[in-house]
């Protein structure tokens, strides 16, 4: 835990460090916190400041609601765009960028994305039902990613100029390039509140290690648990994917991966993949800048293309243990 | 001193009656064996009982707040989930958690009371390993052993000896005996009537949704009842050894 933590800050030191200014780190710091009103500072504080400080909120974000996934679904295949949030928010986020909302209206797109999620949200809610099992909460969820994936095609489709096109899909890929303290102040209360929400859940999920019935018995209630799952994970998705698009494998990879380091106790490992995320998240960011800092890679590509190899090793880990 | 008191309860799933005014009452000191065909409603009575299940009628037990139920009555289901690798002392420590506020780390009270329930099943040796790789029947043990570290006057149990070898079983219903002759209340639900008959206190015969007998071994599992419920014959013998009770053959 400990080690983790001190990953995280050094990766947001070096994310801070890193950029195409070309400035020795020492110095970009310096700027940072002394503010001689340079440029230098100007870029630290309006570019790689937010950048950095989404890096961690995202990561966090996908880390934590990860594991409150895969605890409360007892299953280390569920991940949080399982409840249909990742796909309304980035339905959101497309209609605003094809309807214009995006460019006309000051953080339009993430505010779309917002609403999208709140709606795909309240859809998987209703059709759940307030007592239902989780078995028709991933039902409902992949009902509505469905739908909202199809929405999503449907406005590709219909893209009046392949520029529009061409933005939808690059913004779907996810990124934090360009972002400023704008969205930070967007997405942080949202975040702030969903974190809260998904943390009060430890103490279920670790009961819920002896299935429903039993948790239920040991004065865990199953409604409220839900609820509070659901609504943490809409926060936290809904407010990650607002501003940095569809970020995918991060929620799946990293509790997948932390959990022998926490004796594979599901109320531990929120925090430690919460940790996990934010540094797998900042170490991605910054790979994108120092690998192809001219062609401008997307940072959801790059944790697609990790995360994915990474996966495929654990099942063959998991595999070989089984048998 | 009662610890568990039922009051016509019923539950109807769908419409059709699964449970039909069930009154009982279940004193310290008691081994109840809940006895039955299956279908007989065995599991919905304790379900219902703890108020896992909406249903009509009383029970004391449902009737308290969540969390004074948890540290009133430790619930076995008969489905031994184990969803996660964890030690078996994790897996143990789990049944301190009604007695444990949000985010505490467990007290030394708490780990005194999972060292007492691991040596109650013999789990000592286990205490480290991964709960998800013993076998069938260590798992059932480790989940007992979490039921015992609730610590509460009642214990409800489904089936807890299904899958155990013989000297398991008998050393299960001999924990369970023990419990009670200490002043706990515990309630089995069990297919294997030569244990009921000799380890249960008292034997609850259950049929098609109602209690059709209650009361001392002898006195409930008579030829005709037997023969009505169960549809077997059996042998039933007082020996030195304690009764012997053998099922025989079916009649129909």
């Amino acid at each position: 835990m400990l080690a983790l933590g001190a990953l995280v800050a050094a990766l947001f030191l070096a994310a801070l460090a890193i950029g195409p200014a070309g400035a020795g780190p020492f110095q970009s710091l310096s700027a940072l916190v002394g503010g001689d009103g340079g440029p230098l500072t100007l870029i630290m504080r309006e570019i790689r400041l937010p950048r950095a400080l989404l890096g961690v909120m995202v990561g966090a974000s996908l880390g934590l609601s990860g594991a409150a996934m895969q605890g409360y679904l007892r299953n280390p295949l569920a991940e949080p765009g399982l409840i249909g949030v990742s796909a309304s928010a980035a339905l959101g986020a497309v209609l605003a960028i094809h309807t214009g909302i995006a460019a006309t209206v000051a953080l339009g797109l993430p505010a779309m994305a917002l609403a999208g999620a709140l709606v795909g949200t309240g859809l998987v809610v209703a059709l759940a039902g307030p007592r239902g099992t989780s078995l028709t909460l991933i039902l409902a969820g992949i009902a509505i990613s469905a739908l909202a994936g199809a929405l999503t095609s449907l406005v590709l489709n219909l893209s009046p100029n392949p520029y529009a096109a061409n933005e939808i899909v690059f913004w779907m890929m996810g990124s934090l390039a360009d972002r400023s303290m704008r969205h930070v102040w967007l997405a942080l209360p949202l975040m702030g509140a969903g974190w809260v929400l998904l943390a009060t859940l430890a103490r279920g999920l670790d009961a819920l290690t002896l299935g429903e019935d039993a948790a239920a018995a040991m004065g865990i209630r199953p409604a409220r648990l839900r609820l509070a799952l659901i609504g943490g994970t809409a926060c936290v998705v809904g407010a990650a994917t607002a501003v940095a698009g569809t970020i995918g494998f991060v929620g799946l990879v990293v509790p997948h991966l932390l959990r022998p380091a926490v004796g594979a106790r599901p109320g531990r490992l929120l925090w430690a993949s919460a940790l996990g995320g934010a540094a797998m998240v900042l170490a991605a960011d910054i790979a994108v800048r120092v690998i192809l800092p001219e062609r401008d890679l997307k940072l959801g590509v790059l944790t697609a293309l990790v995360g994915a190899p990474l996966f495929l090793h654990l099942i063959y880990r998991t595999r070989r243990e089984m048998a | 001193m009662t610890v568990l008191s039922l009051d016509a309860l019923s539950v109807s799933l769908r419409g059709r009656p699964v449970l039909r005014d069930a009154t009982l009452s279940v004193g310290a000191g008691e081994l109840v064996g809940l006895i039955g065909p299956n279908g007989a409603g065995k599991t919905t009575l304790m379900r219902a009982a703890l108020g896992l299940l909406g249903a009509r009628g009383r029970s004391s037990l449902a009737a308290l707040p969540a969390r004074e139920r948890a540290r009133t009555a430790a619930w076995m289901p008969q489905s031994r989930e184990i969803a996660w690798p964890v030690t078996v002392e994790t897996l143990v420590m789990l049944g301190r958690l009604p007695h444990m506020a949000g985010g505490q780390r467990p007290a030394a009270a708490d780990h005194a009371s999972v060292d007492r329930a691991l040596a109650r099943m013999e789990l000592d040796p286990l205490r480290h390993r991964t709960a998800t790789r013993l076998s069938g029947g260590e798992q059932a043990r480790v989940l007992i052993a979490r039921a015992l570290a609730q610590e509460t006057p009642l214990i409800l149990a489904d089936e807890p000896i299904a899958g155990l070898d013989p000297a398991y079983q008998i050393a299960t219903m001999q924990t369970f005996a023990g419990l009670a002759a200490s002043g706990h209340a515990v309630v089995v639900s069990l297919h294997d009537l030569p244990l009921a008959a000799r380890h249960c206190t008292r034997l609850v015969m259950m049929d098609r949704g109602r209690i059709v007998a209650d009361g001392a071994p002898d006195a409930v599992l008579t030829p005709e009842r037997l023969a009505e419920v169960f549809h077997v014959r059996a042998l039933h013998r007082q020996t030195e050894e304690g009764p012997i009770f053998q099922p025989i053959e079916v009649i129909r």
